[in-house]
């Protein structure tokens, strides 16, 4: 058994065996079932919001509370025997916002997101979840609130191993009560969401680390609450695999509109995934920001340090550096417009688009020239629509390769096959040499 | 008590104490004492009247058939063989007498042991008041357990039966605190975070995952109790027990060597039927299934 205080469902636990929970449990409830749930919807308030949260292990952890409060640094609290793992964080997620938690092990991050849904009670400061606070609250409703409003994944999956992967999709709703088709229905679709159609009899020992997570997921997602905490859900699967994960993560979040909190110690991770970034260092929140705002103005030496090895290239995407198409003709032109174009600037090729600025391929001089002696009057004939073309999300250390591939530019290109931009070979290694340098010697360059 | 403590010469009448104790208890409880002698030698009975009735080929088929049915048709032909042995040695009616004593005992004790488990594993106060308890309960010489319950419930099935209990159920009580607790807290977590009830948890998660090892706990209270059939015969319990101490009064050598592999054997049975038990739980079962 470790050695930690009776967190609060432990203690519910002992209070359910001594069958006094009823005579027990706090009377402080601010709202009963729905009601306040109802009033407090859609009227844009915070998805989730921590007030001065604080969570203290140990001998005098309420005494620990107050003198951190007074200004007390870490050390002194653990020199005088309590360990205080998360130190009065504050901060706001908005729904539908991915925000990410970043620290390294023991710097409480683990914690507070359990602090979160009230899997540990904090040793002072408040959580509101729709506007309403938890802490406090009784454990009847506290369940309540874990069924209708927020859902967890878990780093090591925390499936039943007893159970069908169906069975574990639709345990959410097992504990909600619903009838049996309809967690049928629901696990179904959920699983269908998250890729594993087809899965459902199986059980979580049969399947990889990647597709346990993913049940994990379709778990959380048909539970239907809009908050999901996620605690390094992705941190036990190897890299391929994390990164699927994360892009599955970020289409889903877009469809469904989730609000996640999600914990990593992984920046390049918090990177891709967050909208907003709060970095822990010891049990505070030193800094709070986009992936660029961390990145760019680091709040203190500590968090500069850690940004320092972050791999930029990882952060930035093509539609950052790409530039304009220096010569773009148009399909439906005849060849001399296009060689004209290329003699203006210079060029041995010309990228083609139609109409609707659809990239339809290139053009270079030697069939252009052919093309005008043949007396052509269009392009149709001659464009090579073989073109290195990648999506503007595209992050920059995906560019290498493709690039060096190809001798003409890259061409960037959007979900329906417009043209936006290119990526000349030059530019992007431009934008590496500009990235090795520090931010701040910019100024002495000029 | 009435001469004062010399602590030169220390005299503390600790057995006296003890004794005075249960002698008021015995007197204060008696009719609980009573519930308590009818209810185990009325179920003693009726499992001994339930293995005996039968001819013992019968029984050898019932036996084979079990162990076919969790195990393997290999288990099956040594139960053939073993039981057989059993009958050939004429050791039949002990072995059942015995049989039934080792499954009441281990049975109620079980029923004690695994809810006093799930306590010890849900409170660490629990806990820690019952480690040094159940500590006293096993190392205690389980001869000492006689003579009270002897006084008790005098000679008979009974103090053999309560002094099994005791001393065989401490394994019991240990492996399901154990189990519980090793149970995967992330997955216990999971089903907080779902919100799930603390019963549910129990019977949905925590139960389910502690099997195997709750299971092998419930074997060594088996094994424990079969351990005590000798004793237990020394107060008047009947069964193979007895045919050893019959043996070691007369110095019957033949005799003793029989009644011990009549044990043996119902030992090998025992323990091989509930490890397979065990290894057919669903977590183990549903782990194994492969792709």
């Amino acid at each position: 058994m470790p050695a930690v205080p009776l967190s609060p469902s432990l203690a519910s636990l002992v209070a359910w065996l001594t069958g006094r929970l009823d005579s027990r449990a706090p009377k402080r409830a601010r709202w009963t079932r729905c009601v306040a749930w109802q009033t407090n919807e859609g009227e844009g308030v915070t998805a989730l919001r921590a007030e001065g949260l604080f969570k203290v292990f140990g001998r005098g952890a309420d005494d620990a509370v107050r003198r951190l409060r007074d200004g007390a640094s870490r050390a002194d609290v653990v020199a005088q025997g309590a360990t205080p793992a998360v130190i009065d964080a504050s901060f706001e997620v908005q729904p539908g916002e991915i925000f990410v938690v970043m620290g390294l092990s023991g710097s409480g991050k683990s914690t507070l997101i359990r602090m979160l849904n009230g899997l540990w009670e904090p040793t002072a400061g408040h959580v509101y979840i729709d506007g309403v606070d938890i802490s406090g609250i009784g454990a009847a409703q506290l369940r309540e609130v874990r069924q209708r409003k927020i859902s967890m994944v878990f780093q090591h999956f925390a499936l039943l191993p007893h159970r069908t992967v169906a069975e574990n999709a639709a345990y959410a709703l097992d504990i909600q009560g619903r009838p049996k088709d309809e967690q049928r229905a629901k696990a179904a679709e959920a699983l269908e969401l998250v890729g594993l159609g087809g899965w459902e009899d199986r059980y979580p020992a049969q399947l990889s680390g990647g597709m346990q997570q993913r049940v994990g997921l379709a778990r959380a997602l048909a539970a239907g609450s809009d908050i999901m905490l996620m605690d390094e859900a992705f941190s036990a699967l190897d890299p391929l695999i994390r990164r699927e994960m994360q892009d599955q993560l970020l289409e889903l979040q877009a469809s469904l509109g989730k609000t996640v909190v999600f914990i990593t110690h992984d920046l390049n991770e918090a990177m891709r995934l967050g909208d907003r970034i709060a970095v822990m260092r010891d049990g505070r929140i030193v800094q709070v920001g986009t992936a660029e705002e961390v990145l760019r103005d680091p709040a203190n030496d500590y968090v500069a340090q850690f940004v320092a090895d972050v791999d930029r290239t990882r952060v930035l995407t093509a539609s950052s550096v790409m530039v304009p198409a220096q010569l773009q003709v148009n399909a439906s032109a005849g060849p001399r417009v296009a060689l004209h174009g290329m003699r203006d600037k210079q060029l041995s090729a010309a990228f083609v688009v139609a109409r609707d600025r659809k990239l339809r391929g290139v053009v270079r001089d030697e069939a252009v020239v052919a093309s005008v002696n043949r007396g052509d009057s269009t392009l149709e004939s001659i464009v090579d629509s073989d073109v290195a073309s990648v999506h503007p999300d595209t992050v920059l250390a995906e560019l290498f390769a493709p690039s060096a591939e190809s001798v003409l530019p890259l061409a960037v290109v959007d979900d329906d096959g417009r043209l936006l931009g290119v990526i000349p070979r030059v530019t992007l290694l431009t934008a590496m040499a500009s990235l090795a340098e520090a931010q701040p010697d910019l100024e002495v360059v000029r | 008590m009435s001469d004062s403590f010399d602590p030169l010469d220390p005299r503390l009448r600790v057995g006296t104490w003890v004794s005075d104790a249960f002698d008021w208890f015995t007197d204060t409880f008696q009719p609980v004492l009573d519930l308590v002698d009818t209810v185990l030698d009325g179920a003693y009975s009726a499992v001994v009247d339930v293995l005996s009735a039968p001819p013992f080929l019968v029984m050898i088929v019932l036996f084979a058939a079990l162990g076919w049915a969790v195990r393997s048709w290999k288990f099956a032909v040594f139960t053939v063989v073993g039981f057989y042995l059993i009958a050939a040695m004429d050791r039949w009616d002990g072995a059942m007498q015995t049989l039934s004593l080792v499954l009441v005992a281990a049975f109620i004790g079980t029923l004690i042991a695994v809810p006093l488990g799930i306590w010890a594993a849900r409170s660490p106060t629990v806990s820690n008041l019952l480690r040094p308890v159940l500590d006293f309960m096993q190392t205690m010489p389980a001869m000492v357990y006689l003579i009270p319950t002897l006084g008790a419930f005098g000679i008979g099935v009974v103090p053999g039966m309560i002094s099994t209990i005791v001393f065989a159920m401490p394994p019991g009580v240990r492996f399901t605190e154990l189990a519980i607790r090793q149970v995967d807290t992330e997955v216990v977590e999971a089903g907080q975070a779902f919100g799930s009830s603390p019963a549910r948890i129990l019977r949905q998660i925590q139960l389910p995952l502690a099997l195997p090892t709750i299971m092998a706990g419930i074997n060594q209270v088996i094994m424990l109790s079969l351990s005590m059939v000798v004793l237990a015969a020394m107060v008047g319990a009947a069964g193979l027990g007895l045919d050893v101490v019959a043996g070691l009064s007369s110095l019957n050598v033949a005799r003793g060597v029989e009644a011990g592999l009549a044990v043996v054997v119902l030992a090998i049975y025992l323990d091989r039927v509930v490890s397979a038990l065990a290894d057919r739980a669903p977590v183990v079962r549903a782990s194994r299934v492969r792709a």
